[in-house]
């Protein structure tokens, strides 16, 4: 079972979010970053199917500027063979189309049997790339999967569906499968893992090696959202926030 | 602008996003025709007879009958191939997110998701875990836009009529490569959540499990029903039939009171209908407040068991 697994870079969630002087993106030299919480429930699961299976590779691939190489890093610590690097010149990619055919040109004479990738990323969210690279190399497709099993030449997968509702399916390998967050526990790297990650290969693929020149879809400008509902803010001890919960339940409210 | 809007089946009515859905893409202006798949495809289109719509063009053909990614992709690619639409629209759904992708791929055409609003520049959809907007922009002519849960209102759907036609699609068996099963609930609950008047809401800062009872206690001193935010629930600590949110259930009731829930988009889409929004969080700079109208900043662990007595003292006064 060979089995790539997409892997973003993105700001955490408590890392202070400036914006860059064109407005364009956030000031990527006060950004502290992380591995896209998403991706990590697809890393362990690549690595859970690995175990099971018996045999196999996990692969990271990451697209990005140098700075990505560090999330490959702690995902080969975890236990990934070996990764590889889409070099990105600009700070941040935000076509979708353009993303997905870098990957897919890359991963297409891998022949992997399956491509994980989390539901969405925390920095621009589109949540297509792992759709778009499966039909781009006619591989079949499942989102929002929580439990997967796999048989002989098929994967039988568990989708999420809307309000509690879920759904079995099976597809024919090979598949792009994008994980709901959650589905697992993602495990730490252990010592040996963190020591072993420094001997494992990356490829580093160019920029001018994957990527398309056009562009379909653009982010122009990012702005702080603007609040049109005002709020009242509530500060000070416990006793004082509790009298004034109790007035607004009582006479703005009026639930009591 | 010629636009087309894919409908979905919601368990066989029309799924309220797909009426927004309409709503927003009347709003964008031009013709606007509907598209209805699968075994429901009349009845979906008999719901929106009233609208004003060019035409709802039905497909109905035993590969599509039921949903699959293979097979709807397809459908779309046909129907948008035979007309000359130049967006298609689709509310921001589960199944949304399943296929649209698909066709994008397919044809070449961007898909630009969860739009909140547009203007002459562009698309404006939350980024960065709803922290910033961005807008975004297309340089092509023909793209596929998802708009956001609550973006538009079906009360804005401009009322008219239309008739329903139906198209031939030409798919084979090779063409739908899943075997899919039917959907299944799992642990449906007994708590009404959707027409509860009052909700108290939990999220991450609740901390741990033992905190969970006392949130109880302030729900039975209120009246309240209790929900959680996904968080809560993927750590076991509450029953999963009380999420609210994307992948949980949608409330409006008359008062949200949210308690450590910080406010990511996910949630909020499931909850931003409410009426009064008090929310108690230690960070300051939580989502949560800027869609609330009430904004304790503090500690719950704190001000709960405060709470709980002094609505005790009220009630017996």
């Amino acid at each position: 079972m060979k089995i790539a697994v997409l892997i973003k870079q993105v700001p955490g969630s408590e890392s202070p979010l400036p914006l860059n002087s064109t407005q364009t993106w956030v000031d990527e030299a006060q950004v502290t970053y992380t591995m896209n919480p998403p991706d990590n429930y697809a890393l362990e699961e690549a690595l859970l199917i690995k175990e099971k299976v018996g045999d196999g590779e996990v692969v990271l691939v990451s697209l990005g500027p140098e700075r990505v190489k560090k999330v490959i890093r702690e995902g080969l610590a975890k236990g990934a063979d070996r990764g590889i690097h889409l070099e990105e010149d600009s700070q941040i990619e935000t076509d979708p189309l353009s993303i997905a055919r870098s990957f897919a040109s890359v991963l297409q004479d891998e022949n992997f049997d399956l491509i994980l990738t989390g539901l969405q990323s925390d920095d621009t969210g589109m949540g297509q790339t792992g759709v778009l690279i499966g039909e781009f190399l006619e591989m079949t497709t499942a989102t929002l999967v929580v439990e997967t099993k796999i048989l002989n030449g098929q994967i039988r997968i568990k989708r999420e569906l809307e309000s509690g509702w879920f759904q079995w399916v099976k597809l024919p390998l090979p598949s792009s499968i994008s994980i709901q967050s959650g589905l697992n526990t993602p495990r730490y790297p252990s010592l040996k893992g963190i020591m072993g990650a420094k001997k494992k290969e990356i490829r580093v693929i160019s920029a001018s090696e994957h990527q398309s020149a056009t562009r379909a879809q653009a982010i122009d400008q990012v702005f702080v959202p603007q609040t049109t509902k005002k709020t009242e803010v509530i500060e000070g001890n416990a006793d004082t926030v509790v009298a004034r919960i109790v007035e607004i339940l009582k006479y703005d409210v009026k639930v009591l | 602008m010629d636009i087309l809007v894919v409908l979905e089946d919601n368990h066989g009515s029309l799924h309220r996003m797909s009426k927004e859905a309409v709503a927003g893409a009347q709003k964008m202006g031009g013709t606007v025709t509907a598209l209805a798949i699968g075994g429901n495809a009349e009845a979906l289109a008999g719901e929106l007879s009233d609208i004003d719509l060019t035409e709802v063009i039905t497909v109905n053909h035993r590969l599509v009958s039921s949903y699959n990614a293979d097979g709807y992709s397809e459908v779309v690619k046909q129907v948008i191939e035979s007309e000359s639409y130049l967006s298609i629209v689709a509310g921001h759904t589960y199944q949304t997110r399943d296929y649209m992708p698909r066709l994008s791929a397919k044809r070449g055409i961007p898909f630009i998701p969860d739009i909140i609003s547009f203007d002459a520049d562009g698309f404006v959809k939350q980024v960065l875990n709803a922290k910033l907007n961005a807008i975004v922009s297309t340089s092509v002519e023909t793209f596929i836009l998802s708009f956001q849960s609550a973006a538009f209102s079906d009360e804005d759907l401009i009322p008219g009529s239309c008739a329903s036609r139906p198209f031939e699609v030409n798919l084979d068996a090779s063409m739908v490569r899943s075997e899919t099963e039917e959907p299944f609930q799992e642990d449906a609950g007994d708590v009404d959540l959707e027409s509860a008047e009052l909700i108290i809401s939990i999220g991450r800062g609740i901390e741990k499990e033992e905190n969970i009872p006392m949130v109880f206690e302030l729900a039975e001193a209120l009246g309240a029903e209790v929900s959680a935010s996904r968080p809560v629930v993927d750590s076991g600590w509450i029953e999963s039939f009380r999420q609210v949110g994307s992948s949980g259930q949608t409330v409006a009731p008359k008062l949200y009171f949210s308690l450590g829930i910080s406010g990511a988009i996910q949630h909020v889409v499931g909850m931003k209908g409410s009426k009064n929004i008090l929310s108690i969080n230690k960070d300051p700079d939580a989502p949560i407040f800027e869609i609330g109208d009430y904004a304790v900043v503090g500690d719950l662990l704190e001000i709960i068991p405060k709470l709980i007595e002094a609505l005790q003292t009220e009630k017996n006064s």
